[in-house]
Formats: C-alpha cells, sequence, structure tokens
C-alpha cells in the first residue's frame, strides 16, 4: 500500500516510456515522419547495429572506460581512504575536503577538465610548459587516445571520493582489535591489510560500487562537453552515439534499439555488485 | 641500537611520505574548484595570455554582475536559468521525499512477500541511463505538451529520486527501534499518531539528508535537461552553462562565474549533511 506511489510514479515516468522505446526499437521510428512509429519490422534495428562497426566500437570504448575508470576509482579511494584514517588531527577537515568532487555536477566536471586540458589556454598545458616539460601544446582533447585519459582522469576525479568517503565510514566503524591481535602474532602490515581489514571493508566498497553503478551513464555528461564524441567520433561512446543518432540524425528507431544494449549494460553492471555485495555481506556476518 | 636508529628513521620517513603523499591528492582534489574560482574573478585576456599569467594582476566580479544583470556577452538569461533550477529542484525533492518515506517506511517496517525483489526492481530503473530515458519521454511529452514545462522536468526529477530516496530513508527508519513505535501504540497512539510524533522526529536528520540529495541531483542533473527543456521557461542551469559555448568562441570567465554560481549551494548543503548521508548508506552495510 504505502509502495504504491514511488511504484505508480516510476511505472508511469520510467516502465511506460520504455515500453514505448522497446516498441519504437522495432520501428524505423523518424522524428520527422511520426507516421513511421506504427511499421514493424522485426529485429532489423537490432540486426543494422551489430553489424555496424562504429557501434562495437563504442560499445568496446564504454565497456573500457567504466572498467579502467571503476577500477582506478575504487584503489585510489581505498588509498585516499587509508591516509586520512592514519592521520591523527584534522581529520574533519580533511573528511570535508574529500566529499568537494561529490557535489560537481558531473557537467561542471565536464567543463572545468575541458578547461584545464584546452590545448592553448589549460592549467595542465600551462604547467608543463612553465616548468619546462614540453615547449609544444598538447593536444589533450583532439589526439583520440589523450582525449580518453582525459576524459577517464576527469570522471576518476569526480567519482573517487565516493569510494574514498565510504571505505572511510568503514574502517571508522572498524574494531580495532583484530588487526592489533594480527599484528601480535606477527603479521606483516601487508598481511593485516590483506586477511583482515580488506575482508571488513569490502562490504562498504561494494555499497559503494552498487551506488556507483547506479549511475554509470553519468558520465555522459562530461563526455558530451568535453569532446562530445569527437573529433571524428575518436571518443565516442554508446550515451553519446544514441544522443546523436537520436536528435542529430533523427533515427529514434535505430536510437531505442541502441539504448536497450546501453540499459541491458547499466543493468547488467549493477546487478552484478549487487550479488556482490550480497556475498560480502554474508561472509562478515558469517565471520563475527 | 644501530637496527633501532636506523628502523626509527624508516618509520619516521615513511610517515613522511605518506603524508607528502596525503597533501599532494587533497591539492589535486582542491586545484581544478580553485582554479574556477580564480579564472572568474579576472579578465579573459588574462586567462588566454601567453605565456600564462599565474599570479593574477587584477581581480574584479565583472563577470558576476554582467550575469545577473543579464547584459553580459550575449544577454545569457541567468536569472531565469536559476530561477527554474530552483523551482524543479526544490518541488521535486519535497514531492520524492514524500513518495520516498512512504515507500521507505514500508521497506523497513512491514514484511510482504517478493520484499527483495521489489527492492532490487526500485533500484533497477535507477539504472536506466538519462539519455536512454530521454528518448521515450521526448516523445511523451511532446505528445502530451510537457516538454519545455516545468511540471514535466519536476515529474521526470520525481522518478529519478525516489529509489535513492527510498533506499536512504528505508536506512533511517531501520535504525529506529521498533519498540519506541509499538510503545507509543500502547500508550494510545494510532499508528499514525506514533509515526509522527516518535519514529519520524527520530529519523528527520537522515530525512533531510536524503532530501539533500534529491535537491543534488535535480540540481545537477543534464542528460533529460538538456533534451526536455527548450527556452527559459523550462531551461536549468546545467543546461544554460551550454549557453557560454558558441560556435567557435568560449566565454571562459562567464562560464567559469555560472559554475561558482552552481556550486555554491551544493557545497553548503553537502556540507550540511555529510555524516548523516555515510551513515545512513552505511546502515545497511553489515545488518543487512
Amino acid at each position: 500500500m504505502l509502495l504504491l506511489p514511488a511504484v505508480i510514479v516510476l511505472s508511469a515516468v520510467v516502465v511506460v516510456p520504455l515500453l514505448l522505446s522497446l516498441w519504437s526499437s522495432f520501428t524505423p521510428f523518424r522524428l520527422t515522419k511520426p507516421e513511421t512509429v506504427y511499421q514493424f519490422i522485426g529485429i532489423r534495428n537490432y540486426q543494422r547495429i551489430f553489424g555496424d562497426l562504429d557501434f562495437w566500437i563504442a560499445f568496446g570504448r564504454t565497456v573500457l572506460l567504466l572498467t579502467v575508470a571503476l577500477n582506478l576509482e575504487m584503489l585510489i579511494g581505498l588509498g585516499l581512504a587509508l591516509l586520512v584514517d592514519r592521520q591523527t588531527r584534522g581529520q574533519r577537515l580533511l573528511r570535508t575536503i574529500l566529499m568537494f568532487p561529490m557535489m560537481f555536477s558531473p557537467i561542471l566536471v565536464g567543463f572545468q577538465f575541458k578547461f584545464m586540458f584546452n590545448d592553448n589556454v589549460g592549467l595542465v598545458n600551462n604547467a608543463l610548459q612553465s616548468l619546462g616539460f614540453t615547449d609544444k601544446a598538447i593536444p589533450w582533447l583532439i589526439d583520440g587516445k589523450l582525449a580518453f585519459l582525459a576524459i577517464a582522469a576527469a570522471e576518476i576525479w569526480s567519482s573517487t571520493a565516493v569510494f574514498a568517503i565510504f571505505i572511510l565510514a568503514g574502517l571508522m566503524a572498524m574494531p580495532r582489535e583484530p588487526q592489533e591481535a594480527a599484528r601480535v602474532d606477527g603479521c606483516t602490515p601487508w598481511q593485516t591489510f590483506r586477511y583482515v581489514t580488506w575482508p571488513f571493508l569490502m562490504p562498504f566498497a561494494f555499497i559503494a560500487m552498487t551506488i556507483r553503478s547506479l549511475d554509470v551513464a553519468r558520465a555522459y555528461d562530461i563526455i558530451k562537453i568535453m569532446t562530445d564524441g569527437g573529433p571524428a567520433g575518436r571518443t565516442e561512446v554508446l550515451w553519446t552515439l544514441i544522443a546523436r543518432t537520436a536528435y542529430s540524425d533523427a533515427r529514434m528507431g535505430m536510437a531505442n534499439a541502441m539504448s536497450y544494449v546501453a540499459i541491458l549494460l547499466s543493468v547488467a553492471f549493477t546487478a552484478y555488485f549487487f550479488s556482490k555485495l550480497g556475498k560480502a555481506r554474508a561472509q562478515v556476518a558469517g565471520d563475527w | 641500537m644501530d637496527a633501532n636508529a636506523s628502523a626509527r628513521l624508516k618509520k619516521r620517513g615513511s610517515a613522511w611520505a605518506l603524508n607528502v603523499a596525503l597533501f599532494i591528492s587533497m591539492l589535486i582534489i582542491c586545484l581544478p574548484g580553485l582554479w574556477i574560482v580564480l579564472n572568474s574573478l579576472r579578465p579573459t585576456v588574462e586567462i588566454m595570455a601567453k605565456p600564462p599569467v599565474w599570479i593574477p594582476r587584477e581581480l574584479s566580479f565583472d563577470a558576476y554582475v554582467d550575469m545577473f544583470s543579464g547584459v553580459g556577452q550575449g544577454g545569457i538569461p541567468v536569472i531565469s536559468y536559476f530561477r527554474n533550477s530552483v523551482i524543479i529542484a526544490v518541488t521535486s525533492t519535497i514531492i520524492s521525499l514524500a513518495i520516498g518515506m512512504s515507500g521507505g517506511y514500508a521497506f523497513a517496517r512491514y514484511r510482504f512477500k517478493g520484499k527483495s525483489a521489489w527492492f532490487l526492481g526500485l533500484m533497477l530503473t535507477r539504472t536506466v541511463p538519462g539519455i536512454a530515458l530521454s528518448l521515450p519521454l521526448f516523445f511523451l511529452y511532446a505528445k502530451t505538451g510537457l516538454i519545455d514545462t516545468h511540471a514535466g522536468m519536476i515529474i521526470a526529477y520525481t522518478a529519478l529520486n525516489v529509489p535513492f530516496t527510498i533506499w536512504l530513508i528505508d536506512g533511517f527508519f531501520r535504525q529506529v527501534p521498533r519498540d519506541l513505535a509499538e510503545a507509543a501504540q500502547i500508550d494510545g497512539c494510532t499508528r499514525w499518531q506514533a509515526f509522527w510524533q516518535v519514529e519520524f522526529p527520530l529519523a528527520r536528520p537522515g530525512i533531510a539528508s536524503a532530501g539533500i540529495f534529491a535537491f543534488l541531483t535535480s540540481w545537477n542533473e543534464f542528460a533529460l535537461a538538456s533534451q526536455l527543456t527548450r527556452s527559459t521557461d523550462s531551461k536549468t542551469l546545467p543546461v544554460g552553462l551550454l549557453d557560454y559555448t558558441a560556435e567557435f568562441t568560449i566565454d571562459w570567465r562567464g562560464m567559469c562565474a555560472l559554475a561558482v554560481v552552481m556550486i555554491i549551494p551544493a557545497l553548503l548543503l553537502t556540507y550540511a549533511v555529510q555524516k548523516h548521508l555515510v551513515s545512513g548508506l552505511t546502515s545497511g552495510a553489515i545488518k543487512g
């Protein structure tokens, strides 16, 4: 009963539109020709995109970006949390600074990094030139590989905080006795971390992962403003490709077919971390 | 003795190295934000200067004055964007809090069939990438006339916020002992009274932070807003930021100033709730 409002809103705004888009992914729907939405063409859109090399490149790039970004975010977040945790003074201040990137909207992060990586007036190039590492303007956002790096850097900057905050919360909630016992028993710091601290932190890390994976597509905002998939499709990911197909080319049916692939990708990420979270929880509960 | 001294030296050395690492990472976190604030205060000539000007020669608030008087370069109507952003974010936050409270309470207090499946289902609606959702919404809104209206954006953002609000509020209600409400009911309260008099006040900080989280999501959202808004009637700040990017030139200073305007509310709000946010999200980590 109490869930009813939530279910109504979500079905009206998410489920019904998604059913609509599922239907239109089986039609040659174009915005300019509204009547085409009633024309059923089976799975031809899907056949077309699955046979399209550009689509697969964008898909692969999306998965690569997510894998690289999520793993690095986790590692850096863990490192930051450990660094902050061992400080005895000024922890409150440090934690506040740590939250800083979380407040930036992805669009702002994108803009900010676009500015910093700008080949002409950007902070990065200016710093490199002033310090004498290079005298050329490095085309950060124009070269495909460098642009990928710049985007990954922006993505990591904006989302590492989530991991750091949660892992830090885990470290603070953690009882100290097991660690001390391990040290007394002669564990090296690495062993203590690997076999005592990490298993305890795992649920916290996976909560961060789950929250993060709920919204992986947020990277669209960053990429949209930094490179918009360009130049010449060299940083195209699934989401920018969808936006381009739908709104610039007005091929809605095709774009909807692509977005189903994107939706399944997001769901797969979330479901994976959700199951991991369950396992990590069960393990911690079992050990206690 | 010698071994002792060298071990002590080594320990102090590694402590130093770790402190330096912490300092550098904090610097990297803060730098982009500070860079933007600085650039919003200096004239465009200085931003574009080659070789770069590191120490600003003159600071002025011109960009902010231009922005709010609406006569700046291109006359971007920042005031109406700001008003739209506030109206849309506040209204959708209030609605999603109401829905989230009833839903979260249901998850925290009642047993029903398929509870975890419902929970997962609600979360999965959140994973749908904004850009993928924008296609059918665009079509539906165009048909129903909701496109480019406050109401349309409010409905969309409410749906976006509900899953997460439910998750957070569920966690906070679980921290309130069930016995308290039961005791109140034994003393003659109705369930409704017990909720408002006993459970709600205890969960209030958590609910407030859920609200702020929802507000930030709406405040920062871009993928949906960029497609569902058209004019000054409903364009929000993140979309307005793009107005500063003309075909070949970018008004860096104006963009920086607008960015600062966008961040400040977010900054204050996040700072206000940081403690509750983390505790609410992790409360389920161990207990499940």
